[in-house]
């Protein structure tokens, strides 16, 4: 076969030097990190706000939530992502507009995506919130309202502390996804992992294994969140729920 | 204010209408190709021969892992170098149309896997005992009993993925293909109607989109009565 | 202390309630019953406002219940309620559960409702289960506790409803100890029941309900010794056998 492998070709330096490729691939994990941790936790203050505005009685407020899930939820991730990227600095006040665009463009990149994640993640976790709210027993609701509780305090200390813990599996697999999403932003220019990939291959011409470096990169990022997240279940978990030990 | 300008639309329709006819297109196969595989891995998975099962855990494992943006990268450069080194097959412009279309084929079979897999285990155990106790062979309970039972409770299940495989087609705007999105892209570009053609093609994603899944959900409903 | 007049609930097309009314006095004991789906459930929800109704009034210690300008969880504050589920909040520990409407509606400080609530736990036998959580107790426990919670609320009145239905026989009794204590107390109370054992010791009076009105209401003994209609005749024969 014609192709020559070369796993050392990690080490060594790029043409503008000063780092090795091993460092451009650091570079991209880092901005893939940054992005969907900074996404991830806007998307559970809105995912959380949303699911319950989802579950209120109040018809106009449930509506709203219910739009903004439908809206997120059936458009296309890199659309969402071209839109808030090449769009919205286009509709927003003329002066806004200007200085936004002269920002920094990885910055301008950074923003958009994280945005654009989060808005779409946020849907997702309202979902999941939603049914773990309507998962509850009816009961539990009326019992709080029965002690005097206020309907925000019945879901501040009865509800959602329940809730969150019923979605914590679905929930991780939002945190995963939010991970995998995030190669989308390559196609704005930000240099994450996966943009990372092409642009080793292109230097490099080792095709085979920066794909298979980044490829091991995100199978390592996806165990550790598991690992993590089961920590957190373990931590969380209530003594006698669920048919747990009496 | 922004002034729209929404007159590069109606000129592009034609071109508009055969990006829709791709994105139709590798939504369809991938979606028959990803049933399928993905059938044929489930019952790997859940087979007892220790090679197969391990083969199929980790094929599922290893695809929900990595993003799709990864895999089209993957087939959009290596498929054809891979032909060109190994079998010598010239580099043309219809291998990135196959490459994209197996590539989507073999990322969504896993996750239509792990949705048939577990609509296999949602069928008590007690219908394969019926079966066998019938002296029916383990292949006919499931291809005469637990297979059409699980997949009429998973259709919902199914044709949702679709959705979300029909949105995901965009993501061949890294391969350059000039499917729906790649091509709205193209015109907004070329006419320098960027922000009208973007919202425009949401718009389309979303009105197609929103009605499928209400169809599901009517379908749905309709199941349960 | 509740009046309730002439209170009507249709849901959709369904009418739920026809024209209850009724008068509780300050420390009697009502028991409610009647098979199910006449409503009797549903009335007592009116009492706290868990359930709205279209017509009518409820006062309670003088507050319009009905009243679109009452505050309803000043109100739910001091009318304690128990329910057939118990419905302990499962992610708190016994105690906590005891404690949290304490501290965060009526505005007690931590230590004052700790107090409070042990000395609660130990009224309903359970002091030595405060740090466990409810799903490690039995039912019949958690609904000692799910009264002990009530209680700890000091309210004016008691709602209960169907205390022990979801309770495995030997422990209703358990639960009826608590609750017959309670009416020896003086506690007004309103309870959804089928236990007539409990209504004949020390209810005051007996309300037969049936398809959302009241058919009866008559004294305990006069219930029980001659019922005015047919239909609670009926019922009393079929529940009394056992």
């Amino acid at each position: 076969m014609n192709y020559h492998w070369n796993w050392a070709i990690f080490l060594s330096d790029v043409p503008s030097g000063g780092e090795t490729y091993f460092g451009w691939m650091m570079d991209g994990l880092e901005a893939t990190v940054a992005l969907s941790l900074s996404a991830w936790i806007m998307a559970l203050v809105v995912g959380l706000l949303m699911g319950v505005l989802r579950t209120v009685p109040n018809r106009w407020l449930s509506g709203i939530a219910a739009i903004y899930v439908e809206v997120f939820r059936n458009v296309p991730l890199l659309v969402q992502l071209f839109i808030w990227y090449f769009v919205l600095p286009e509709l927003l006040p003329l002066s806004i507009g200007n200085a936004y665009k002269a920002l920094n463009p990885m910055l301008q990149q950074f923003m958009a995506a994280m945005i654009c994640l989060a808005l779409f993640t946020g849907a997702r976790v309202c979902e999941q919130v939603r049914s773990g709210i309507n998962s509850l027993p009816r009961g539990q609701k009326a019992a709080g309202l029965a002690l005097g509780f206020t309907l925000p305090q019945t879901y501040r200390y009865v509800l959602l502390p329940m809730a969150i813990r019923i979605i914590l599996p679905p929930l991780t697999s939002e945190f995963l996804n939010i991970f995998k999403n995030s190669a989308v932003a390559s196609t704005i220019g930000l240099m994450e992992l996966a943009a990372q990939s092409r642009q080793l291959s292109d230097y490099t011409a080792q095709t085979y294994e920066s794909f298979i470096a980044v490829t091991l990169a995100y199978v390592m990022i996806n165990a550790i969140v598991i690992i993590l997240m089961h920590r957190i279940e373990a931590r969380a978990h209530v003594p006698g729920a669920f048919g747990g030990e009496k | 204010m922004y002034e729209f300008d929404w007159s590069s639309i109606p000129g592009a329709l034609p071109f508009l209408w055969s990006g829709m006819m791709l994105t139709l297109k590798i939504t369809v196969v991938a979606v028959s190709v990803g049933i399928i595989w993905g059938t044929l891995l489930a019952l790997m998975r859940m087979s007892g021969i220790k090679p197969l099962s391990l083969f199929a855990a980790s094929y599922v494992n290893l695809f929900r892992s990595i993003p799709l943006v990864l895999v089209l990268l993957w087939f959009f450069l290596l498929v054809p170098s891979l032909l060109s080194n190994f079998f010598n097959i010239p580099r043309s412009s219809d291998t990135r149309l196959v490459s994209a279309m197996v590539a989507f084929a073999l990322f969504e079979a896993a996750f239509y896997a792990e949705i048939i897999r577990s609509g296999i285990r949602s069928i008590p155990k007690s219908q394969v005992a019926a079966s066998l106790a019938l002296g029916m062979t383990y292949a006919q309970a499931m291809r005469l009993v637990i297979l059409p039972q699980a997949f009429r409770n998973m259709v919902p299940l199914l044709l949702t993925q679709g959705i979300i495989l029909f949105q995901d087609t965009s993501l061949v705007y890294v391969s350059a293909l000039a499917d729906f999105f790649g091509t709205a892209y193209k015109v907004g570009d070329r006419d320098g109607r960027l922000v009208e053609l973007l919202l425009f093609s949401g718009a389309v994603y979303f009105i197609i989109c929103f009605s499928a899944s209400l169809l599901v959900k009517h379908f749905q409903k309709k199941r349960v009565s | 202390m509740i009046s309730i007049r002439n209170v009507s609930k249709h849901y959709g097309q369904f009418q739920v309630l026809t024209d209850c009314s009724t008068e509780i006095k300050k420390g009697e004991v009502i028991v409610i019953c009647g098979p199910s789906g006449s409503g009797k459930s549903t009335l007592i929800k009116c009492v706290n406002g868990l359930e709205p109704f279209q017509q009518g009034e409820i006062i309670v210690k003088d507050i319009s219940v009905g009243d679109p300008k009452t505050n309803l969880s000043k109100l739910r504050a001091h009318v304690g309620m128990v329910f057939q589920n118990f419905e302990l909040f499962p992610h708190m520990s016994i105690i906590d559960n005891l404690c949290i409407a304490q501290t965060q509606v009526l505005g007690r400080s931590r230590e004052e409702a700790v107090t409070r609530g042990l000395k609660l736990l130990e009224r309903v036998g359970l002091s030595i289960q405060a740090d466990k959580f409810p799903g490690q107790l039995s039912g019949g426990q958690q609904q000692r506790v799910a009264i002990a919670r009530a209680l700890a609320m000091d309210p004016i009145c008691m709602l209960f409803d169907e205390p022990t239905s979801a309770l495995d026989p030997e422990m209703v009794n358990e639960v009826l100890d608590v609750m017959i204590g309670l009416a020896q107390e003086g506690m007004t109370m309103m309870v959804v029941t089928h236990e007539m054992g409990f209504a004949r010791k020390v209810a005051n009076r007996v309300i037969f309900m049936d398809q959302g009105r009241i058919i009866e209401d008559a004294p305990k003994e006069d219930f029980f010794s001659t019922p005015r209609s047919e239909r609670a005749q009926q019922f009393l024969s079929k529940i009394l056998q056992h």
